[in-house]
């Protein structure tokens, strides 16, 4: 018990419980809800992993990897501009603007597959990376927040597309693209079949490179060592010599280009076409994901999964329990909100580890 | 019933280290009693303690002669302890008023009533002669007035032990005289005081008795008039202390830094230095003496390549390093020991080990291709540690941000010392720190010197630099308005200078 007690006064630790803790505090609020309105919880989250083919279902399992995959990236963008100082709200836009450009390699230009997927794919992460570039050079030149700029990027994204779709890509109708041949898609066939025909993509593999990556990175090299020196601290960053500007600029283009990575694999790997007038919420969707994940790229990939899990079992459990997949939706809000609340929480561990104090006291006298 | 504040027996862990181990404290009423230990002596844990912020593991604490638990600030409050915080908790854009009843609000039915407290703060501070204006705004009044309000916070809560947290940490020598009178009628009004502070010459001026803690240890209460300052500082620090700053001759060769005609503006782009000219030679060290506010740290700034050089020339070594980037100046051979240490001279979530290598991660054996190399980062922290006595919970893996004051300063001259730079520039370097951490700055600064170094020194603090210098210069409005031998000048002359007198660089000459 004194171990325990020791363990739960550690900051460090407590930071690395919140996740979980977050996690079981959603189901439990989903599970009272669930019984307030008359339903078993224990059925309904059952058929929640279920559906997520978390019981050896492959096709399922290889949707719910389907939606993990582009929520990795996006959360991994988050998670890299936080831990370099830089709040990067506009992932939904460079995604938009990644597969957007992945979609325009895929339709515009003729090519063999293992020439034509690869340069859609380098052009997504290039289309990313320039979406993030205009904001880091607008906060290291002109000091403009990039929370503002991003957020501006976001739409000057969604209207790109708006206009260059329909002018130059129009499918059946002329709201979307075309669809993108073979040649340019992230999908195989061996790896179709591997999952029983699921529609699970080579980009999963990207993701998961990309943490592994950014992992390296930031871990491993100077240059992850100068990001987050800016990122904690500055002013101690340009004491020692670092080139603070420069390092925002490319902070944000690295930021950007998992994010354009994200649209890659969103568009050329599950839809085949883009939509116009639409802002992917999978880049919002990435604050969350990295929230939970305490911005390292092993907590995004887990959370991202966490994230593919719940959205891709709640169809089936409404058809199957009929609790309506909008729980869903409660708890994943209840998660994040006690992944913020990390004050909160640490307030409860510490309240816990002194009442396990006390109870040895009292054991002891008696 | 005697002591109106009794702390037995306290004990307090922290991952690593036992910040207090046994500790007692008794406060009697009306007196006024400091607390007295280094840096990471378990002063400010105690005080937590006292104020609820923290919960001992064991030990008691009685007020009044009664035990109490004090769980959190709130019960604190109400048992009448106040606390003064070292960084005042006060909202800028508030009036005194303000804030003194922020948490407290009087109303008159649902309607704030300003008008009630601003005559009852008028009150206090007439009472005990603090002078405050209760309906300025925060951020018109000095830094001194600032300490009061929140001094008249406490009062205003009706609090009859006030705590002050190093008070005199941010005042100038006027306003350290004023604080000390105000607490004398504070005393003499009946409140008692616990004065937390590692400068003597204060516990001296104004404390009636002394409680001495030493790593976490209680060593010693005593009667502060029989007892003189080097017995109190034996007590602290555990072994007899020099306040003489031990130094040979210095032994001056050849120039290495070289001011000519320097301009620089400050932050808000008017011309804070103007014109400077300074050499700093081998094998000595160069005092610069001057109000605060002078030009010191756009002088620094501009020397190490944060600030811009406006016009002038900066020549280290004979080369002309004035627009070279921070970098290369670093390679160059500059070390530099930053004012702020929090600000420039650590990254506080990165690990002791990390900040000893901000200025040279980027080399080998550090890193090779870009590709840092753990080991040999943690076995140059390892060395750094052993050979600077830097002391740290978990060694190289120690956060910096846990650590305390003095040892974080010791961390960042171990890293630009080690360096080897021809040119050392320190710019207020014992600022907060406790005499045996100056002490032993104040060596390692001579020992610079002794290897040839070329050292400059910046100080607000006249003793530090008559005793460290071998030349100094005074800097005034931007300038430096007079030169001289460390050993031909004094506090008078050095004094008047700093103020703007002309005459006292006349007589010297």
């Amino acid at each position: 018990m004194h171990k325990l007690k020791a363990f739960l006064s550690d900051d460090k630790n407590q930071n690395r419980l919140i996740p979980f803790l977050s996690i079981i505090l959603g189901f439990l609020v989903g599970a009272i809800i669930m019984v307030i309105s008359g339903y078993n919880p224990l059925a309904a989250y059952s058929k929640l992993l279920q559906g997520a083919g978390l019981y050896g279902n492959l096709r399922r399992f290889g949707e719910t990897l389907v939606l993990m995959t582009p929520l990795t990236l996006t959360g991994l963008a988050v998670a890299f501009g936080m831990r370099t100082g830089l709040f990067n709200i506009g992932a939904s836009g460079q995604m938009l603007m990644g597969g957007f450009a992945a979609i325009a390699v895929g339709l515009l230009v003729d090519l063999p597959k293992v020439i034509h997927l690869p340069l859609a794919v380098l052009v997504a992460v290039a289309a990313g990376a320039l979406w993030g570039m205009l904001p880091g050079i607008l906060k290291s030149k002109f000091n403009i927040h990039e929370v503002v700029s991003t957020i501006m990027m976001n739409w000057i994204a969604v209207w790109t597309v708006y206009y260059f779709v329909p002018t130059y890509m129009m499918g059946k109708y002329n709201t979307e693209s075309a669809a993108i041949p073979d040649t340019a898609s992230l999908r195989f066939e061996w790896l179709t079949n591997l999952f029983n025909g699921s529609s699970i993509n080579f980009g999963l593999l990207l993701a998961l490179a990309s943490a592994l990556l950014i992992w390296w990175v930031l871990e491993k090299t100077t240059f992850g060592y100068e990001l987050k020196a800016v990122g904690f601290n500055r002013d101690a960053a340009k004491y020692a010599g670092i080139k603070v500007n420069r390092n925002v600029v490319l902070s944000m283009m690295i930021s950007g280009a998992l994010a354009g990575l994200a649209g890659a694999t969103f568009y050329i790997g599950y839809t085949d076409n883009i939509k116009i007038g639409e802002l992917p919420s999978l880049g919002f969707d990435g604050i969350a994901v990295a929230l939970l994940g305490l911005n390292t790229p092993l907590g995004v990939v887990l959370s991202a999964l966490l994230f593919g899990i719940m959205n891709a079992g709640k169809g089936f459990m409404q058809a199957a329990t009929g609790v309506p997949n909008e729980l869903v939706q409660i708890i994943i809000a209840v998660i994040i909100f006690f992944a913020a609340a990390t004050q909160l929480i640490k307030r409860w561990l510490r309240y816990f580890a002194r009442n396990e104090k006390k109870e040895k006291a009292n054991g002891g006298e008696a | 019933m005697e002591y109106t504040i009794e702390m037995l027996g306290i004990r307090k862990e922290f991952p690593g280290i036992v910040a207090n181990d046994n500790v007692t404290l008794q406060v009697k009423s009306g007196e006024i009693h400091a607390l007295l230990g280094e840096n990471g002596a378990g002063k400010s844990t105690l005080m937590s303690i006292l104020f609820g912020m923290y919960q001992p593991e064991a030990g008691s604490i009685k007020v009044n002669g009664k035990e109490v638990t004090i769980s959190n600030p709130n019960v604190a409050n109400e048992l009448g302890i106040g606390m003064v915080h070292q960084h005042f908790k006060l909202v800028e854009v508030f009036t005194v008023t303000e804030n003194i009843i922020l948490g407290m609000e009087p109303t008159k039915g649902i309607v704030l009533d300003k008008q009630i407290a601003a005559k009852r703060i008028q009150e206090l501070s007439d009472q005990y002669g603090l002078m405050v204006d209760p309906d300025a705004l925060i951020q018109d009044i000095s830094v001194g007035m600032q300490q009061r309000v929140e001094i008249l916070k406490m009062l205003y809560r009706n609090a009859d032990i006030l705590i002050f947290d190093e008070p005199t940490a941010v005042l100038t020598p006027q306003e350290i005289e004023e604080l000390m009178h105000i607490m004398e009628r504070l005393k003499a009004e009946g409140k008692s005081i616990i004065l937390i502070t590692h400068k003597l010459k204060e516990i001296k001026a104004v404390a009636d008795r002394c409680t001495i803690l030493r790593k976490g240890k209680y060593i010693a209460t005593v009667d502060v008039a029989p007892t003189p300052e080097h017995e109190m500082a034996r007590l602290m620090v555990g072994r007899e202390v020099n306040f003489k700053v031990e130094k040979g001759p210095a032994h001056p060769g050849a120039v290495v830094l070289e001011v000519e005609g320097l301009e620089v503006s400050d932050n808000r782009k008017l011309k804070a230095v103007k014109g400077l000219n300074l050499e700093v030679k081998a094998g000595e060290i160069f005092g610069i003496a001057g109000i605060d506010g002078n030009g010191q740290a756009e002088l620094v700034e501009a020397i190490t390549g944060l600030r811009p050089i406006n016009a002038g020339k900066v020549m280290l070594g004979g080369n002309d390093i004035t627009h070279m980037s921070i970098r290369n100046k670093t390679e160059k051979g500059i070390g530099y020991i930053p004012e702020d240490r929090h600000k420039f001279g650590l990254v506080l979530d990165y690990t002791l080990a990390e900040n000893l290598v901000l200025q040279n991660y980027y080399l080998p054996p550090f890193s090779k291709n870009g590709i840092l190399n753990h080991d040999e980062i943690e076995k140059y922290a390892e060395r750094l540690i052993d050979e600077f006595d830097v002391r740290s919970g978990q060694g190289p893996s120690t956060p910096a941000r846990s650590m305390s004051g003095g040892n974080q300063q010791k961390a960042i001259i171990a890293r630009e010392v080690d360096r080897s730079p021809a040119l050392l520039i320190a710019s207020q370097p014992t600022r907060g720190l406790d005499v045996g951490a100056i002490e032993y700055i104040h060596k390692r600064l001579i020992a610079e010197r002794d290897k040839g170094k070329a050292v400059l020194l910046i100080s607000f603090e006249l003793d530090e630099i008559l005793n460290v210098s071998d030349r100094i210069g005074v800097i005034y409005e931007g300038q430096i308005v007079n030169v001289s031998d460390a050993d031909k000048t004094n506090e008078n002359e050095l004094g008047l200078l700093m103020a703007g007198s002309k005459k006292g660089g006349e007589a010297n000459a």
